[in-house]
């Protein structure tokens, strides 16, 4: 099993905030991150995908079909955007990075997992990898 | 669902890697430039993963705050600018980063304030690391 992973990075903005908490609550969970006006990050998507190689390519998936997948379904969505108000799954769940590295799965499972033209031999999603700074990340194996 | 929440962590120490179970030709002949007696130093990065369910009110696996607070005072405070084989750790083994990411992982696994941890990572330079998991 070969495990291939390409990275994007996104720029996106955020806050951290629970509908269902008092102020004061928000403000000392998330700190910092409560503020209603939102911060930023440059964010980096780190998408592995596992399988065989294909006998006549040699690939595990085509790397321009994957990087074009990573583009359509979540930079799309999240590259200089809002997160909480634009990127429809964080009306309600609050986007951390583990929701982030969560909902970049479920963004790109289907087409990934389908099989389509680029994921010849069978290849699946196996890792998201979700860098909010250099130095903090999340991770998604898909488990329940 | 579970997830995992990675953290990265500076540690600048230093260490001389020798042992008594070898003669000083052997300690000079297996760790090399390592064994020099006046010791030397790293940027030790610690990489720490801790896997939990990601709380429903939160969106979080562990809190990073709390996490910090937690290696601050079960790693950082302990190794941060000091001389590894002087800790009580290395007292019987040598402090390479294998053995290094192992006392780490067992300072670090029963004082997290939430999840599990996954694995410890440290790098001693950019071209080397070292992974002790939790699954052996």
């Amino acid at each position: 099993m070969i495990f291939l992973t390409r990275r994007a990075a996104f720029s996106a903005s955020h806050y951290y905030w629970n509908e269902t908490w008092p102020v004061e609550k928000n403000e000392r969970v998330f700190g910092r991150c409560a503020n209603r006006n939102g911060h930023g990050h440059n964010y980096t998507l780190e998408v592995t995908v596992a399988g065989e190689p294909d006998p006549v390519t040699g690939f595990v998936v085509d790397l321009n079909w994957l990087k074009d997948v990573m583009e359509r379904e979540v930079l799309s969505a999240y590259d200089h955007r809002h997160l909480n108000l634009e990127a429809p799954e964080f009306k309600k769940a609050i986007p951390t990075t583990e929701n982030i590295a969560i909902a970049a799965w479920q963004r790109l499972e289907p087409a990934i997992n389908s099989g389509g033209v680029g994921a010849a031999g069978g290849a699946r999603l196996s890792r998201i990898r979700v860098y909010e700074t250099p130095e903090i990340f999340a991770e998604y194996r898909g488990e329940a | 669902m579970k997830a995992y929440f990675g953290r990265r962590y500076l540690v600048s120490a230093s260490h001389r890697l020798h042992t008594g179970e070898l003669s000083t030709g052997e300690n000079r002949a297996v760790y090399g430039k390592c064994n020099n007696p006046h010791g030397h130093g790293h940027n030790y990065v610690v990489e720490v993963l801790v896997g939990g369910a990601v709380d429903a009110e939160t969106g979080m696996v562990v809190d990073l705050v709390a996490l910090d607070g937690a290696v601050r005072k079960q790693v950082l405070n302990r190794f941060d600018h000091a001389n590894l084989n002087l800790d009580p750790l290395f007292r019987d083994s040598v402090p390479t980063t294998e053995n290094f990411s192992k006392a780490i992982f067992s300072l670090l696994s029963d004082a997290l304030p939430q999840g599990e941890l996954e694995y410890v990572r440290v790098e001693e330079t950019e071209n080397n690391f070292f992974e002790c998991s939790a699954r052996g």
